[in-house]
């Protein structure tokens, strides 16, 4: 069954409800992270936004990108950006992207019973380099990540289930990423170049795209590395 | 332990005023065990609300029909809402919601003026109702077009009823927001004169108002400009005024019965004891 399925979740969309369905994406390269999204916002048959911003700024280079209900994840990621604001106020320096990925999976999993929020928090922080979190719905739920041994996922989907933060090296979500899945594994290397990365990233949602009704307009990119952030975009 | 002492006055419910949702489950439930009936619906303001930026501020637009079903329950409804002196907000969904969220949130940026001595902010009133209406899970049913103009120059966003919100050079809401995004998708360029935007507005609001069942009677536009007083025009346009037809209408005077064409039999009004009402 899909876990993100509405038979499955409990929760699903109410009557009217703006959704994000969508695509996002994040990777982590040789250096940092690129996370992508398409800009589809739709309620029912109608987008109501073409070129919205699935890409959530968290802190200085720390993002979020967000799938499901439009305002729960904007509440979500408001909450976030609030509580990280201040942690990094406390600490006195830039947060890391752990600590954002956990405060996000804490916010969704205590309030799974009432939100329809699948993010990925992706980033570039001094400890770690750029790295990436998958959270997905129901907030510790993960989805077999790609690129691990059959032994690896089992162990690893233990400990998620158990609380812990799933760290990726790359990650696909939304209802345009199940059409990728074989894309994305297919065309994935490790330590790629910034180059090969936007083109992967580029890639596989403009892909997405075209064959999921509920995502489309434009594609939004943010490359985050030790030098800063850089925002794009491209039409198709 | 002494006996618990119940007072029934203490057991009555705490009128503390503002929205309560708590027996919305209990009425659902007695509303499935009437046989299915539909509860009384309140009246909505099925509408054509829209908003741009041009380049020196902020254009809004309604029309003015409020519906019940399929009656028209107000031919001339205002539905662009005062927030701040900069600030003015249109409301489609259920019309209570929509005039007493905008109420609720103009009185708090107000007194947030008081404590801070500055210009309202329009992500301040923005974000103020994003998190009544997250609140309230989308049971308040006030779907907005907020624009407003500040420090930070035009802004124009929209609010849906479960608080999700974005920020665009144009939009539309409503029941008609589809005749009037056509309109905004033809004709919308950047940096357009305040003329041209109040003609687009009022183009749109048109659309909705003679393609859209949810929609109609006039045009309201409330133009806010960057450095300059907002301006409210009720009845900016009124396609839909039928005094001057029928002032046009003559009826053949051989149907127009002559003065004191009934004869007047008697002109004493008695009150009879039996039936007697408390005057």
């Amino acid at each position: 069954m899909d876990l993100n399925s509405q038979e499955f979740y409990g929760g699903g969309l109410k009557e009217g409800e703006v959704s994000t369905g969508t695509t996002i994406m994040a990777v982590a390269y040789d250096g940092g992270v690129i996370m992508g999204a398409d800009s589809r916002v739709s309620t029912g048959t109608y987008i109501a936004n073409r070129v919205s911003d699935k890409v959530s700024h968290l802190h200085d280079k720390i993002f979020m990108c967000r799938s499901g209900s439009a305002a729960d994840t904007q509440a979500v990621s408001d909450y976030v950006r609030h509580y990280l604001g201040s942690h990094a106020i406390e600490v006195g320096k830039p947060p890391l992207v752990k600590t954002a990925a956990n405060l996000a999976k804490r916010i969704c999993y205590t309030n799974k019973e009432q939100l329809l929020a699948g993010v990925i928090v992706a980033g570039h922080d001094d400890a770690d380099g750029g790295s990436v979190y998958v959270i997905p719905l129901g907030g510790a739920r993960p989805r077999p990540p790609f690129a691990f041994s059959a032994r690896a996922r089992r162990r690893r989907r233990r400990r998620a289930a158990a609380g812990t933060c799933l760290k990726v090296p790359f990650a696909i979500g939304g209802s345009g990423s199940t059409y990728i899945y074989g894309h994305v594994d297919h065309t994935y290397k490790p330590n790629m170049s910034l180059a090969e990365c936007k083109v992967f990233v580029k890639e596989a949602v403009t892909r997405a795209m075209c064959r999921d009704g509920s995502s489309g307009g434009i594609i939004r990119l943010v490359c985050i590395n030790a030098d800063g952030v850089e925002r794009e975009y491209h039409t198709i | 332990m002494a006996a618990l002492d119940l007072d029934v006055a203490t057991l009555k419910p705490v009128e503390t005023g503002g929205f309560d949702f708590g027996m919305t489950a209990r009425n659902e439930q007695i509303a499935a065990a009437a046989g299915g009936r539909p509860m009384p619906q309140p009246m909505s303001t099925g509408t054509t609300i829209c908003g741009m930026v041009y380049d020196g501020g902020i254009v809004l637009g309604a029309d003015t029909r409020a519906t019940a079903g399929s009656e028209v329950a107000d031919k001339n409804c205002e539905k662009i809402h005062y927030l701040a002196p900069n600030i003015y907000c249109c409301g489609a969904g259920t019309a209570a919601d929509t005039e007493k969220t905008t109420e609720l949130i103009a009185s708090q940026l107000e007194l947030l003026r008081l404590s801070t001595g500055t210009q309202s902010r329009v992500v301040a009133a923005v974000t103020l109702l994003k998190r009544m209406l997250f609140k309230y899970q989308g049971h308040i049913g006030a779907a907005l077009v907020l624009g407003g103009v500040d420090c930070t120059g035009p802004g124009l966003y929209q609010i849906y009823p479960h608080g999700s919100t974005s920020k665009l050079p144009y939009v539309t809401m409503g029941s008609g927001s589809l005749a009037a995004m056509s309109v905004f998708e033809t004709e919308y360029k950047d940096g357009m004169d305040e003329a041209g935007a109040v003609a687009l507005v009022k183009n749109a609001i048109r659309a909705g108002i003679f393609n859209d069942l949810g929609s109609g009677s006039n045009v309201d536009v409330t133009i806010i400009r960057a450095g300059g007083a907002s301006e409210v025009i009720r009845g900016y346009e009124t396609p839909n005024d039928t005094a001057p037809l029928r002032a046009a209408y003559a009826r053949p005077k051989a149907l127009i019965p002559p003065a004191a064409a009934t004869a007047v039999l008697s002109t004493v009004v008695s009150v009879s004891d039996a039936d007697a009402m408390e005057l």
